[in-house]
């Protein structure tokens, strides 16, 4: 069995949620594994993170390089080439940083890539069996991977929820200097940090979010009507956010903002992964859509097949009764 | 500059009801209308807009068959210059791997500036621009929202990171991108453009012409191959409450409350 | 002036030159001023694109007796409009005196004198046209100087004021009245005729009886002077009319005469031009793209404000005002062709466009095409094509705003602007409980029919919309017509797309349609579509007679196949609501009116804004996708004229407004106070069947 490597990804000291995700993946492929968990960065970061990792992974490559202070994904592909072993499985997490690094990655590691993997069932012979989407989430797929000189996988955040299990009690490995000096055509600058809205969603407890079944930019104040009567906040997912009729700091989803509210009500939105992937904490969520197969009925707590545009007002006047009362 | 757009085919999720065909292991395929992929038709826009300002020509190009050939018209009748059909029968089944081998083999054999991709297409993949790069040996940066040509050699990008930051890159020239929808607002392309287009003729290469051995593509060098298609079995899901629409609003309410989510 | 003895202007000496000869000069140089600036005038015209206005001259005769020598729509603005009426037919009527005041200074063949009982009958109505025109000037200053109605109001983006210029001209009329009848008078007294009767209460009577008893070289002096001033005024005021609004004075009688007959249909890309390959570039560009017709238009504009008065963008604050896009383009005219300097035009055309120049795009994306500028405008200007061939332009460029991409895009590729599949086209004939009662079939060539119920997108894909085909499809059950539907093999009309300039998909849809509809062999056609009728009848060629539903059930219920139940409630109070489409363009108003008259018990209001003053509810097709800056919406705006009548149900009988006032009732927070239903669901409702209809649910909204 390949051996089996996993990216870890950090912000700031803090280990990412993918990385303990990566851990449940590789044991789908291989139930017997332990997987080395792989870190890049510099500094006392990264040897928080690495001090952190040691709970959840048997065994820790540490690579630290001032070159890699910021995950510059052309400059860590150069340093995980130089000390992955051939024909081993390296997981990434499936993030705008995952679809960066893992295609060229697999290049240069003469690896397969399979990307956005939702599942795993195993191992057969050469080939790895994973199942996807495809078309937004509307169908799913299995596919078939060829293993035999490796894969790179990337793993769609929040498909391999986490497991609690006693600690590993890993080693760090310091192979820093197995990595060459890193240069690259592709310079980091800097992050521009996006505008802060009116309101924080992230902060907020309540939120009533809308998508693309809320139609025209007329109808948002219906949702808005409905935020207020419930003292809650208004978000929305990334349609409504293109088509311009809230501000991106409105935004719940992957590139938009994580929120952790208690209770998410989710109005017109089909719950597409990339949206879903920004609500943490498992909020109560209610979910409104006229469509009885969308896919957020899948993850919501409460389902309700109707019109948004004529519930929405009713539950805000029933609510506004009570509230006066 | 010359800038190469790498286009492709897909069935427009907005105007197709995505379903699996009665059999469960394909989606229902009768009835498809085909367009663009909406990230590319971003990129091709974004091109557009580049020589526009800085000169040069747009390239596009798709790996497939004749009915590809639809859309390298619709991204010349937008403004594109040339485009090339990448064909071959031993070129059927390639995986996104075998897809950049025919794409690395098209570039070598011309002179382009920067290459661009969409982020992704409808399979979610969003894989061919990274590989491309890979094998190209040039820089890449995906989910690219903002190019800014710097000087005759750089580029200026911006990506999109979570919560809406922008990660600004610097790129040496040549490099490849892929793009990520709401980079820019493309412009319409009317029936009447399409009209004039359809009848150049687009150069198709193959095998011999790209000089790539068929034995590194196509469906038996391909390492990952999707299997079916299939409906998930369904977990428990929502719990879905009936009754008359009042009825329904009361014990949202009720729930809600509950949960604290009503002052 | 000298010689006192001599009070003929011919014959007087003004400093040195005899009457005749200064007379002469003037004349000549005023005449050929006048032709000069007039040839500059219409040079653009001769470079403009080709237009075909010379059809059918008894149709034009009439219109323009109708129009201009009757001043048909003048009354629709009281007010202004009596006045201004006084003003052309003072005109009218001084335009013999003025043309015999020329001909006295010049030769002295002329005496200005007319004789016999028509002219004593000339010289009343003269005297009181001049009397009139001077009163409804001084009015006119006085509205326009003093009490400054708000409506010419130039917002600041558009220019200065246009009041200096209006002033000017209500002095050169006051000033012409005035020393015409100066001259009159003084001449009179001159002639020692001065005890005879004069008509009361004129400028010449008043001014006579002021100089009865002046000296003769005051008189002298007067007669001579008013008339030099006459003549420069008159020549002065000639040439100055083609330099702005009162090029109106010259170019109304041809504005009106080439005026466009055919009503609800739009020119086509180039005039002349079948094949629309052959045309280099779409639409209009730059200024010399319009047609000499259209360019005639901007010249007509007499900034009178009518238009943009009634236009529902402008109401709700959209960036669009008509009477603007005429003053806008005429200035541009005016500044690129002047008349003292040389076109600052070459044959390639100006540097910058219209559009992005005087023109904005969310200006022409506004207009819903409604039509209500056009039935306005005195001076028949159009803005239907223009503001179509501006759009043609933008087209071409690929200047699309992004909202409207999508649904263009699905009706290539679906044949519908919401991207359904075509095989679904005939889901809402499938309604259980519809299908009972109901068996709509599908004209696919195994079936046949004498009638075909031409669906439309809306009709047939809106789950709000598609009670209304069911609605529909019932009546014409009802009444045992032999119709059928097209099913799949119906596209969308197309009547939008070409509305918003793209002719080629327009184009594509038609031929599909009418391939279509020819090969099911109807011999009529119905819908309940208002845009779809206009279509069918207006811009399809060789189609059978079509109908709209309102004009079938009218023709029905008179032939006593159709009868109504009274209505339930008491106390609803209905108001009609006139579709652009149906009304205005096409003349529909009183079929749906003497339906609902029918209803024994219905109480019927009509909104100020009725008939063909109907306020659009804000557009249909793909106005629907548009997203415009505006203050409010069109359809808020007319379920308040409703409530305003005392209404408190609105009847439509057009889909897209169905859905504009629906939307509207909930937007303006007047649920429970107001509803719409269609005209076709009403009927359907009242309907005296023998065997009671089950439907479900009674309103067809969305299903739970």
């Amino acid at each position: 069995m390949a051996r089996i490597f996993a990216y870890i990804v950090h912000n700031d000291g803090v280990v990412d949620d993918s990385a303990v995700e990566l851990l449940v993946a590789a044991k789908s492929i291989d139930a017997a594994a332990k997987p080395t968990a792989i870190v890049t960065g510099s500094g006392a970061e990264l040897d928080a993170v690495c001090k952190a990792l040691q709970d959840s992974y048997a065994e820790i490559w540490k690579i630290s390089n001032s070159a890699l202070a910021y995950p510059n994904a052309e400059l860590v592909r150069k340093a995980l080439v130089a000390v992955i072993p051939a024909a081993s499985i390296v997981l990434l997490p499936h993030s705008h940083f995952g679809v960066d690094l893992g295609p060229g990655l697999s290049v240069k590691l003469k690896a397969a890539c399979l990307t956005d993997i939702i599942g795993i069932e195993g191992v057969e012979g050469n080939f790895l069996k994973a199942i996807r989407q495809e078309f937004g989430g509307q169908v799913s797929t299995h596919v078939r991977c060829d293993i035999s000189t490796g894969a790179v996988i990337n793993v769609r955040p929040g498909a391999f929820k986490p497991e609690t299990s006693a600690a590993a009690g890993g080693t760090v490995a310091d192979i820093s200097s197995a990595v060459g000096a890193l240069t690259a055509g592709r310079r980091y600058l800097e992050t521009v940090v996006a505008e802060a809205g009116d309101v924080d969603i992230s902060k907020e407890a309540v939120l009533i979010s809308i998508g693309r079944g809320i139609q025209e930019q007329d109808n948002v104040a219906i949702a808005e009507e409905l935020a207020k009567v419930m003292g809650a906040a208004l978000s929305c997912s990334r349609p409504v956010v293109d088509a311009k009729w809230l501000p991106k700091s409105r935004q719940v989803g992957s590139s938009g903002q994580t929120v952790k509210p208690k209770v998410y009500i989710a109005c017109g939105i089909s719950g597409s992964f990339q949206h879903m992937a920004g609500i943490k904490g498992n909020p109560f969520m209610v979910a409104i859509n006229k469509n009885p197969k969308a896919p957020i009925f899948q993850v919501a707590d409460v389902g309700i097949v109707d019109d948004l545009l004529e519930f929405l007002p009713e539950l805000t006047s029933k609510i506004r009764e009570l509230v006066t009362k | 500059m010359e800038i190469l757009v790498c286009v492709k085919r897909v069935p427009d999720t907005s105007e197709n009801e995505i379903a699996l065909n009665d059999s469960g292991n394909d989606i229902e395929r009768d009835d498809l209308v085909y367009s663009v992929n909406e990230w590319d038709n971003y990129a091709v826009e974004e091109a557009l807009q580049i020589v526009e300002k800085q000169g040069g020509n747009v390239t596009v190009a798709t790996v497939g068959g004749e009915d590809d050939e639809e859309i390298l018209r619709r991204e010349m009748a937008m403004g594109a210059k040339k485009s090339v059909l990448i064909s071959d029968d031993a070129f059927v089944g390639s995986d996104g791997a075998g897809i950049a081998t025919l794409l690395k083999a098209f570039v070598l054999q011309n002179k382009f500036d920067l290459i661009l991709t969409g982020a992704q297409a409808e399979d979610g993949a969003a894989q061919v621009g990274g590989m491309l790069a890979a094998m190209l040996d040039y820089p890449f940066a995906s989910l690219v929202n903002s190019i800014e040509v710097v000087g005759g050699s750089k580029l200026k990008v911006s990506r999109e990171v979570e919560s809406g930051n922008k990660e600004m890159n610097e790129m040496d020239l040549p490099c490849v991108l892929s793009i990520q929808t709401g980079i820019n607002e493309p412009r319409y392309v009317g029936m009447r453009g399409i009209r004039q287009v359809a009848s150049i003729a687009i150069p198709t290469l193959g095998a011999a012409e790209l000089g790539v051995d068929a034995a590194s593509v196509g469906k038996f060098a391909a390492k990952v191959q999707r299997t079916d298609y299939f409906a998930p079995a369904l977990g428990k899901g929502s719990e879905m409450l009936t009754g008359s629409r009042e009825e329904v609003i009361d014990k949202v309410i009720e729930l809600v409350k509950a949960k604290g989510g009503l002052k | 002036m000298t010689g006192t003895n001599i009070y003929s202007p011919g014959q007087a000496t003004y400093w040195f030159l005899q009457g005749q000869i200064l007379f002469s000069i003037v004349t000549l140089i005023g005449v050929a001023c006048f032709c000069y600036i007039l040839a500059k005038r219409l040079a653009p015209l001769l470079g403009g694109a080709p237009d075909p206005r010379f059809g059918r001259p008894m149709m034009r005769i009439a219109n323009g007796m109708k129009y201009w020598l009757l001043q048909w729509k003048q009354p629709r603005f009281l007010f202004a409009g009596i006045l201004h009426i006084f003003i052309f037919a003072g005109f009218l009527a001084l335009s013999v005196r003025s043309l015999s005041l020329v001909s006295m200074g010049i030769s002295e063949h002329f005496s200005g004198e007319f004789s016999g009982r028509v002219g004593q009958l000339y010289n009343v109505i003269k005297d009181y046209s001049a009397t009139l025109v001077l009163l409804a000037v001084v009015i006119a200053a006085i509205r326009r100087g003093i009490f400054k109605p708000t409506r010419y109001a130039v917002p600041e983006k558009y220019g200065k004021e246009h009041t200096s210029e209006a002033m000017l001209v209500l002095g050169l009329i006051w000033l012409l009245m005035v020393s015409e009848s100066v001259f009159e008078a003084s001449g009179i007294v001159l002639a020692g005729r001065g005890a005879e009767t004069l008509v009361p209460f004129t400028l010449a009577w008043t001014f006579r009886n002021a100089l009865l008893w002046s000296p003769r070289a005051l008189l002298v002096n007067l007669h001579l002077g008013s008339y030099l001033i006459h003549e420069l005024t008159f020549f002065s005021f000639l040439c100055f009319l083609p330099m702005g609004k009162h090029f109106h004075v010259i170019t109304s009688l041809f504005n009106v005469y080439f005026a466009k007959l055919d009503r609800g249909r739009v020119k086509p890309v180039r005039w002349g031009v079948a094949n629309l390959e052959e045309v280099k570039s779409f639409g209009v560009k730059k200024f010399e793209d319009f047609t000499w017709k259209h360019m005639l238009d901007f010249y007509s504009c007499a900034d009178c404000g009518r238009c943009s008065d009634n236009c529902p963008a402008n109401a709700v604050g959209r960036p669009l005002s008509p009477r603007f896009l005429s003053i806008k383009a005429r200035d541009y005219s005016f500044a690129h062709y002047p008349i003292f300097s040389r076109a600052t035009v070459d044959g390639a055309g100006t540097d910058v466009g219209l559009i992005g120049g005087i023109y904005s795009e969310d200006e022409i994306w506004s207009c819903t095409t409604c039509g209500a500028c056009e039935e306005e405008c005195p001076l028949m200007v159009e803005y239907i094509d223009k503001i179509v061939d501006l759009r043609r332009g933008m087209v071409d460029e690929g200047n699309v705003p992004q909202s409207m991409q999508k649904p263009l895009k699905a009706l290539e590729s679906r044949g519908n602007p919401y991207g359904k599949m075509e095989k679904k086209k005939a889901e809402w004939t499938l309604n259980k409980d519809f299908r009972q009662g109901c068996k709509v079939r599908v004209l696919d060539g195994k079936e046949k029919a004498d009638t075909l119920y031409f669906v439309d997108s809306i009709t047939a894909y809106d789950d709000r919309i598609q009670a209304i085909g069911r609605a529909t499809a019932r009546i014409l059950d009802h009444v045992g017509e032999n119709f059928g539907i097209l099913g799949a093999a119906e596209k969308d009309s197309g009547h939008e797309v070409r509305r918003f300039g793209e002719e080629t998909l327009f184009e594509e849809l038609r031929e599909h349609n009418t391939e279509a509809i020819k090969a099911s062999g109807v011999k009529r056609i119905v819908t309940s579509d208002p845009h779809a009728f206009n279509a069918l009848k207006n811009d399809y060629v060789d189609m059978p007679l079509v109908e709209h539903i309102s004009q079938f059930i009218a023709r029905e219920v008179k032939a006593g196949n159709i009868n109504l139940n009274p209505v339930e409630n008491a106390d609803t109070v209905f108001a009609y609501h006139d579709p652009c489409y149906l009304g205005r363009h096409n003349q529909v108003y009183d079929d749906p009116r003497n339906v609902l008259d029918t209803i024994p018990g219905l109480k019927r209001v009509e909104m100020s804004r009725c008939r063909d003053r109907s306020f659009c509810c804000g557009g249909g097709g793909l106005m629907l996708f548009y997203e415009p800056k505006e203050n409010e919406r069109m359809g808020v705006k007319r379920v308040q004229m409703a409530a305003e009548a005392g209404a408190n149900v609105i009847v439509t009988a057009c889909p897209f407004c169905m859905v504009n006032m629906e939307d509207a009732i909930k937007v303006a927070g007047m649920e429970g106070r107001m509803t719409a239903i269609d005209l076709a669901e009403l009927v359907d409702k009242q309907m005296v069947r023998r065997v009671p209809v089950t439907d479900g649910k009674e309103s067809e909204t969305r299903e739970a």
